[in-house]
């Protein structure tokens, strides 16, 4: 590199830094929102960086909808105890017993929406000011107009059309009590970004981002894993499947794409390669033209 | 490679959404699903043709009146640079949407269509981004095809905006003739006009030299928070953190610390990856110095030959973002570099017309969009300098205390 000068990379990472330690001094309690996946991966190690040699100041919160990729919830465990974080998990199947929530009914039924409930209950059992998350603009249209500390209010319900101006490298937390805010240290961040700072870093992965072996089905263009949350319907068919996924959400709603990346070089070159987004594959974003919106509205992730 | 922060701005005719569509679709950052979206999306509305704007409204508010609220970020690179754009709505609270996106960007991407020449949108645009500080402006003069291409159409248009620019503060100002529609001059040079000889768009782009926009001359060290590990590993281990406004730190050198006006010595540096030899903006990094002093959020290491101005009243250039009108016998909250603290406005010495430029002291109250030269009086002594010469030390935030809504950004003067 040149003289006083930064690679992409590093200026991605240390405007991140910048914002882990603005909400780590503006909300005396946050937490990490931690879904095993790769962009909250990211968004641990660099938190980690953020206050070293301390320890930072949150723990991970994971919302386990039940219907988690097994790999996901051993993946989880191993990074809490690796990086050395105390971890909070709340679990969906809570809220539904106590009555909080109900289930979806259909072939196409997912815990998806719900798991807003129990993120807002945890998020007001912990008495947690921010939730931290490893969001990005470039993965979807509403998200792309989310601010960095973004508001939520007492209903943990997200305003689009009243978000505070976010200028310079100053940033507003100041909320009432009872309210909350989001707070995105990735937000400028792309998909390739994120792979290529997983292989600078050497960051450990699930494996379900790797190409391997699986039993999937088509649906709606889907491929979907077989798994007992999803019951085949009359006319699909299971069938093994050399697989990676892009995106690790639920089983009921994280599509795979065939693959043969099966390292991180390969995968990245991948990334570059693609012509369909990440989100492409997911579910839960295709109910409708504004459906991450309207989850986020109602305090989604 | 690099990275780019870059802002659009046009009218809503002058085909600015055709431009970036084109200039997303031509560094592939479309994609399929994306681009199927928005062509079934188009189909529904009855749009004629596929509607490149529904790429970037994408709030649901957006997509059913037809108008963009919001600034939109769109990212997309090229094997030379990675480009953060900042896509500002045409008209809908231009001042306060451009003056958010322009506030971190390096380039400002002007796109006016040839037949209307020189706009007052446009002179807007312009003094906007200039008042920002945004070191370089790209004039796209869009819509060439429809003029045959004609070199005295662009130069007409040329002519008018150096004239207006004489006017303006700014250091570098491109014009590209272009046809975003069909894509002459974005990617590749127009067989079409032969007489332009500059580069096209996407190569402008790549090669800006933005080396030299940053401060690297006056040293100032905003202090965010400070680490003490409770670790027995480290019990002597005390580090400012924060991230470097201007100027280069170097482990060995002397600092003064505002307010106490005392010096230390730097014994290190800590990057993201470990110990570093220089700090400069906008690194995040922690600093170790020989000598314990009492420091805190809100304070400032600079050098002793080179401090920044330490004062209560402040000269600044306000542009209102709230929905309701300042209210000047009011109480403000004020943020300042990782300051916060209270302020007083004492007066709005005038409003400024950024169209004529006319400085208006008639008295009316601040409301939205609009621009002032105001004096503010703060509860604590800030470390400032002026937004000309620093743009991290030289601006603040407004907060409603009642709202917390943030209701003003400000330029020191």
């Amino acid at each position: 590199m040149f003289h006083l000068q930064l690679s992409q990379l590093d200026l991605l990472e240390h405007e991140a830094i910048h914002i882990i330690r603005e909400a780590a001094v503006q909300f005396p309690q946050a937490a990490i929102l931690f879904s095993g996946g790769k962009d909250s991966l990211v968004l641990a190690a660099v938190a980690r960086k953020a206050f070293a040699p301390a320890r930072p100041p949150f723990a991970l919160l994971h919302i386990d909808t039940g219907h988690n990729f097994p790999e996901t919830l051993i993946y989880r465990d191993q990074i809490a105890r690796d990086f050395g974080y105390r971890l909070h998990v709340r679990s969906v199947q809570d809220t539904l017993d106590a009555g909080r929530a109900a289930e979806e009914t259909g072939p196409n039924a997912s815990r998806n929406a719900i798991q807003t409930t129990t993120l807002l209950e945890a998020i007001a059992e912990l008495q947690l000011d921010a939730a931290l998350g490893g969001g990005r603009r470039d993965e979807e249209k509403a998200r792309a107009k989310e601010r960095i500390f973004s508001h939520r209010d007492a209903f943990g319900q997200w305003d689009p059309k009243n978000q505070r101006p976010e200028l310079w490298n100053l940033y507003n937390g100041r909320k009432k009590h009872g309210e909350h805010f989001r707070v995105f240290p990735l937000s400028n961040w792309t998909e390739l970004d994120v792979w290529a700072y997983i292989a600078r870093e050497q960051l450990p992965l699930p494996s379900l981002y790797f190409a391997h072996e699986r039993e999937v089905f088509l649906r709606q263009g889907t491929l979907l894993a077989v798994s007992p949350h999803l019951p085949l319907q009359p006319g699909e068919s299971a069938r093994r499947e050399r697989v990676r996924f892009r995106t690790v959400g639920d089983m009921t709603c994280t599509g795979a794409v065939r693959s043969a990346a099966a390292t991180l070089p390969e995968i990245i070159a991948e990334v570059a390669a693609a012509r369909q987004t990440e989100r492409g594959t997911r579910y839960d974003d295709r109910r409708s033209e504004t459906a991450m919106e309207d989850r986020k509205r109602q305090g989604y992730f | 490679m690099d990275l780019l922060r870059l802002i659009t701005c046009g009218n809503v005719d002058d085909g600015k959404s055709t431009l970036l569509g084109r200039l997303l679709y031509d560094t592939k950052s479309i994609f399929e699903d994306q681009w199927d979206a928005v062509q079934r999306a188009s189909e529904r509305r009855g749009d004629t043709g596929t509607n490149l704007a529904l790429l970037t409204d994408g709030l649901r508010a957006e997509r059913e009146q037809g108008i963009t609220i919001d600034v939109a970020y769109r990212y997309f690179a090229t094997p030379r640079r990675k480009f953060i754009m900042a896509d500002c709505p045409g008209h809908f609270q231009y001042t306060r949407n451009m003056v958010t996106g322009a506030s971190s960007a390096q380039l400002a991407l002007l796109v006016v269509d040839v037949r209307n020449g020189l706009t007052e949108q446009t002179c807007r645009h312009a003094f906007l981004a200039t008042l920002l500080r945004i070191k370089h402006l790209i004039v796209c003069v869009n819509k060439m095809d429809l003029v045959g291409f004609e070199q005295a159409a662009f130069d007409r248009v040329r002519e008018q905006f150096m004239a207006y620019a004489a006017r303006l503060d700014t250091a570098d100002i491109q014009f590209i003739p272009i046809s975003a529609l069909q894509g002459d001059n974005i990617v590749t040079k127009s067989a079409a006009m032969p007489w332009y000889e500059g580069a096209p768009l996407l190569y402008t782009l790549e090669t800006v030299y933005v080396r030299n926009d940053a401060n690297h001359v006056d040293p100032r060290f905003p202090v965010q928070t400070v680490i003490r590990p409770q670790d027995p590993a480290a019990p002597e281990f005390r580090g400012l953190a924060g991230q470097v406004a201007s100027g280069v730190f170097r482990p060995g050198e002397e600092v003064l610390h505002l307010p106490t006006g005392l010096t230390a010595r730097i014994t290190a540096i800590h990057g993201p990856a470990g110990p570093v030899a220089e700090a400069f903006y906008p690194m995040s990094v922690v600093i170790e110095l020989d000598r314990d002093l009492d420091i805190s959020r809100g304070e400032m290491l600079a050098r002793p030959n080179n401090q920044p101005t330490v004062g209560q009243d402040l000269d600044v250039l306000l542009c209102w973002l709230g929905t309701k009108p300042l209210e000047p016998a009011r109480r403000y909250v004020l943020r300042h570099t990782t300051c916060e603290t209270g302020c007083l406005i004492r007066e709005v010495r005038y409003k400024l017309d950024i169209t004529t430029l006319h400085r208006n002291q008639d008295g009316t109250p601040l409301t939205m969009n609009d621009l002032a030269r105001v004096s503010l009086h703060t509860a604590v002594p800030l470390f400032f300098d002026s937004y000309k010469q620093n743009r991290q030390t030289g601006s603040i935030l407004l907060v409603d205390e009642l709202t917390n809504a943030t209701v003003a950004a400000g330029m020191i003067r």
